[in-house]
């Protein structure tokens, strides 16, 4: 999230697509109640089921899924035709004055610079115009700067060039007419229009809308260009940045945030710092291809500007006194991926016969899919497999499912039984960046191990192997620093206070990333941590007895001096990244002059010789009027928020394609009706085809969760099997009563890829929508159960055909390649 | 209800009770969930947690008493959650504890039928050989344009999303260490 849960409550209008916080975050939700109810703020609710979400919605709107970027796409068109944009907020906050460089375009679906044998695009294609070369401004970038600094882009403050952002924006989203809206998503135009007329209001400075979303926009093959036209759409507004602002992604489990801050992820080091590239030989090769360059002379480039301080940091925090300059500080220890190596591709290597081990450390393959029953191939060609985990899991016990001889799997299978998280402490990062501590309240039961001392014992005798055998490059592995108090049982605490980071100078912990250094003088195993284990004579300390800011508890005990602001940001209430600072991009929840747009809900304002407020997003003394002052938002080359952008692989602008399986051709240009650059897996691969056509499987399904159960472990918790005691689909009740179904009725939901055999329940929530002049039904399907956990054990069957990712395709989101769980054909029948 | 704060009405667990000092049965409801309470809890060992399910992160109160868990609740202090809790952060406990928790290390052999139990000193001489000789077959010093990766491909490693922060970052330093390029957690998925 860019704000937090509590934030919710400042909203004037929030739209919520693609989630069910009513259901799925119910606590949270408590804080767009609050809004409605103290505030009269209204709740837009677009989704293809209608949900308990729904229900408390001021308007709700049955959307197709996975067509938000249409929805989108029509709300910027009629905030762009209707004048409603917040223009001081776009002219000075968002890149809508630079100049694209000529040869840009967009045409038939695709956008220039197209290839289509290797289907993916040159973004080169996609540049600013450059201003001349040293044409810069007051702060262009000197010697200090990244490398490779280029000029400036030129700009067009008026608006009015043909090729600003801002006159190409207009073009590109002129298509996204109500009535395209309609023909694409199935909203009726009467109700886009409702809608449109309360989201053109909150492009009044005093006005302010958030956009709450979830799994179901990043779940598409156009994921990444889902939440990016939602993003767009804030900018427009001048609501990115503000309090009840902002793009708010719920996430679904408990440490996702904290997880991915830390690199669990092919494509990032900890600090969302790249993964370095084959051909990358030096750190300042890394920089100048990772960091972004400023664009503008009152860009900051903040992050561009760090990067190397950031890097060097983490090297020397990893490699200790092997990390030099002489050697680069040890750059060749980071592996460089020679392409994606992201969960699906994990088990396309499987199946190709590449991969030989995998480690599940509280993971599950099999139940998560995508195409659970080529995911369960895959897992049968491995030499080796490791579950790690408290409770069995559709993983552990793959190779003895219903229906399967275990002598068929060669796969050697270890399960390592480890701890809860109530049986150690250590900080959880919630959906809004918050970060907070937890107690270790019990031993853990059993032969339980923790999961990162099971990896550092592992870790040890992997190493002791190469000490006595040698084997190859083992530098990395016997030079990693383990510099704590038992390297076999690192403590947390410990770990934590490593990826703040210190001075080695004075061996103090570092209170805040903008003293990193690039010259080996400071450690740092994650920058945007730094700060939350300063030294105890650091002022954020401030005399507490704990320098863990992580475990502060200045919450709701004492409002009135626990949230001085009233805006509810709690600044003593855990820790929250980077620097405490609650709301991101604050700089631009004020004005030029460094006013609140809003006074009645202040992010940070200029007092005449500071910012004060939220931590701010700014150097806490830079006079606004000055003429050099930075612009608002300071971790892009820009400086300014992207409108148009040339970071994703599939489009400067958001434009909406069909799902890889979908009931109809694409209504904008049907020659191109799905991605162009989504990978396709078994076709590169030269496996068959494993995708449906609209005649053999006629009906668009979508899945999600239920209140009662999180993903699959809860299969294990008994008074929640009793809430909610065995798998179903959900079947629109005009489709039910077409196929003679009824609830209770035993339904066989097929895919091209697999089938599940569960009851049936009948409902209205759920109902045809008319897809460019088609009838078309969702089928809804919740996807907790499998052959693991209490209703498995009582079942005849033993929960055989109840995975639901069997039905999903094996295919993601051309920038991320996360799966397009979220939108496939199925066939349903009555058994 | 007064002299007692919202705050403490939340830690004795009497919300069903309202606002009503009687009930219809003529009783104190919320006196007697009270007394009910804190004989529960009394002498009992207050920690803080935070719920493992989903990432509105809301705040737990466990109580503890000889080491095992008495009560978990919903934390009354936490901006986010101010004592609130779904039905599955109200039942964290039966997750807390469970008798269907995996008690034994397991090993299944290639082709094998059953589990059999084996040490953690087995399974753990047994796994790092695995991952030296999977880590040998498949490292790529330099790739085929000469450019050194210093990469691991045949060993693939997934994170879980109710580690703790520190845990995940101690995983993604070893397994980069080890060349890994393929680590993933449940972001994506």
């Amino acid at each position: 999230m860019t704000n937090h849960w509590r934030d919710l409550k400042n909203a004037d209008l929030i739209l919520i697509n693609g989630a069910n916080p009513a259901e799925a975050h119910p606590v949270g939700f408590q804080w767009f109640m609050r809004a409605k109810l103290d505030r009269g703020a209204k709740i837009i609710h677009a989704d293809p089921r209608y949900t308990r979400t729904s229900a408390v919605a001021d308007q709700y709107l049955r959307i197709r899924t996975g067509t938000d970027v249409a929805y989108f796409g029509g709300l910027i068109n009629y905030v762009l035709e209707n004048t409603k944009y917040h223009d001081e907020y776009v002219r000075n906050y968002t890149n809508a004055a630079w100049i694209v460089k000529e040869g840009y375009g967009f045409k038939d679906g695709l956008f220039s610079g197209y290839d289509a044998a290797k289907r993916s695009y040159n973004v080169a294609t996609w540049a600013y115009e450059a201003q001349p070369a040293g044409s810069g401004g007051p702060n262009e970038p000197t010697s200090g700067a990244p490398a490779g600094s280029s000029a400036f882009a030129n700009t067009d403050y008026t608006l009015q060039h043909p090729r600003s952002v801002f006159q190409l924006l207009k073009q590109h989203y002129s298509r996204y007419t109500p009535e395209m809206v309609e023909r694409i998503t199935g909203i009726p135009k009467a109700d886009f229009m409702k809608v449109a007329a309360l989201v053109g209001e909150m492009g009044k400075p005093d006005k302010v809308m958030s956009i709450v979303y979830a799994v179901g926009l990043t779940h598409h093959t156009t994921g990444g260009q889902l939440i990016r036209s939602a993003a767009m759409l804030q900018l427009l507004l001048g609501n990115v940045g503000r309090p009840g602002g902002g793009v708010n992604a719920e996430r679904g489990h408990a440490n996702i945030q904290g997880n991915t801050d830390n690199a669990i992820s092919w494509e990032i080091l900890p600090g969302y710092l790249k993964i370095p590239a084959p051909g990358q030989t030096t750190i300042a090769d890394y920089v100048d291809q990772s960091a972004s360059k400023a664009s503008h002379p009152n860009s900051w480039n903040f992050f561009g500007r760090n990067y190397r301080n950031f890097m060097v940091s983490l090297l020397k925090s990893w490699y200790g006194g092997a990390a030099r300059a002489d050697n680069e500080f040890a750059f060749d220890y980071i592996p460089k991926p020679a392409s994606n190596a992201s969960w699906i591709t994990i088990y396309d290597q499987a199946l190709k016969g590449k991969m030989e081990g995998v480690i599940l450390s509280g993971m599950t393959a099999t139940s998560i899919g995508p195409d659970s029953n080529q995911v369960l191939e895959g897992l049968a060609k491995l030499k080796w497999l490791v579950v790690m985990d408290p409770l069995p899991t559709t993983s552990s016990e793959f190779w003895r499912r219903p229906g399967i001889d275990p002598k068929s799997i060669q796969t050697e299978v270890f399960m390592l039984p480890t701890t809860h998280w109530i049986e150690k402490d250590g900080s959880f990062v919630n959906s809004g960046r918050w970060m907070q501590w937890k107690d270790q309240v019990i031993q853990p039961q059993g032969n339980a191990r923790h999961d990162h001392w099971i990896t550092a014992e592992l870790f040890d005798r992997v190493k002791k192997l190469y000490k006595a055998s040698g084997g190859k490059f083992p530098d990395p592995i016997l030079n990693l620093t383990l510099e704590y108090k038992d390297p076999l049982k690192p403590t947390l605490d410990e770990l934590l206070q490593e990826m703040n980071g210190k001075d080695l100078t004075t061996g103090k912990r570092m209170a805040s990333f903008a003293n990193l250094k690039a010259d080996g003088t400071t450690t740092s195993g994650n920058w945007i941590y730094v700060g939350v284990y300063p030294d105890p004579s650091a002022p954020t300390v401030a005399g507490r007895a704990d320098a863990n800011l992580a475990r502060r508890r200045d919450g709701v005990q004492d409002v009135a001096k626990n949230d001085p602001t009233g805006m509810g940001f709690f600044p003593n209430w855990g820790w929250s990244w980077p620097l405490n600072r609650r709301v991101l991009y604050n700089r631009a929840s004020a004005d030029l002059q460094g006013k609140p747009w809003d006074p009645k809900r202040p992010g940070i304002q200029w007092n005449g010789t500071a910012w004060v407020g939220d931590v701010p997003d700014y150097p806490v003394n830079m006079n606004p009027a000055d003429p050099a002052a930075w612009l608002p938002f300071i971790m892009n080359g820009e400086g300014t928020g992207r409108l148009f952008s040339s970071s994703m692989v599939d489009g400067p602008f958001a434009e909406h394609y069909e799902p890889i399986e979908s009931p109809i051709s694409n209504p904008l240009h049907s020659v191109q009706s799905a991605s162009p650059v989504a990978f396709l897996y078994d076709q590169a691969a030269g496996r068959p085809s494993r995708f449906g056509t609209v005649q053999d499987f006629p009906h668009v399904a979508t899945s999600y969760r239920l209140t009662e159960h999180e993903h699959y472990v809860t299969q294990h918790v008994p008074h929640l099997v009793g809430l909610q005691p065995q798998p179903f689909v959900e079947i629109p009740y005009e489709l039910g009563k077409q196929l003679g179904i009824q609830s209770g009725d035993r339904v066989r939901v097929s895919s091209a890829r697999g089938r599940l055999e569960v009851l049936a329940l009948v409902t209205k929530r759920l109902g045809p929508s008319i897809i460019d002049g088609k009838k078309i039904y969702q089928v809804g399907i919740p996807i907790h159960w499998g052959f693991v956990g209490i209703p498995a054990d009582n079942d005849p069957g033993k929960g055989k055909n109840w995975l639901a990712n069997v039905l999903t395709p094996f295919v993601g989101d051309a920038n991320s390649r996360t799966p397009e769980f979220k939108s496939f054909l199925v066939k349903v029948e009555k058994m | 209800m007064s002299g007692v704060s919202r705050r403490d009405f939340l830690k004795i667990g009497a919300a069903g009770a309202g606002g009503a000092g009687l009930s219809a049965l003529g009783f104190d409801l919320a006196e007697a969930s009270q007394i009910k309470q804190s004989l529960h809890i009394s002498g009992a060992t207050q920690s803080h947690s935070v719920c493992p399910y989903c990432a509105v992160g809301c705040s737990l109160i466990a109580y503890t008493q000889g080491g095992k868990i008495l009560q978990i609740e919903g934390d009354p202090d936490s901006p986010v959650n101010e004592g609130r809790l779904c039905p599955k952060g109200a039942t964290a406990m039966q997750l807390a504890t469970s008798a269907r928790r995996v008690d034994d290390v397991l090993y299944r052999a290639p082709g094998a039928g059953d589990w059999q139990k084996i040490s953690w000193d087995d399974a753990l001489t047994k796994l790092a050989q695995r991952v030296k000789d999977s880590r040998d077959n498949t490292f790529v010093t330099v790739d085929a344009n000469g450019n050194t990766v210093n990469r691991t491909e045949g060993i693939a490693f997934a994170g879980g999303a109710a580690f703790s922060t520190e845990e995940g970052y101690f995983a993604a330093k070893t397994m980069r260490a080890l060349g890994l390029v393929h680590l993933e957690q449940q972001a994506r998925v």
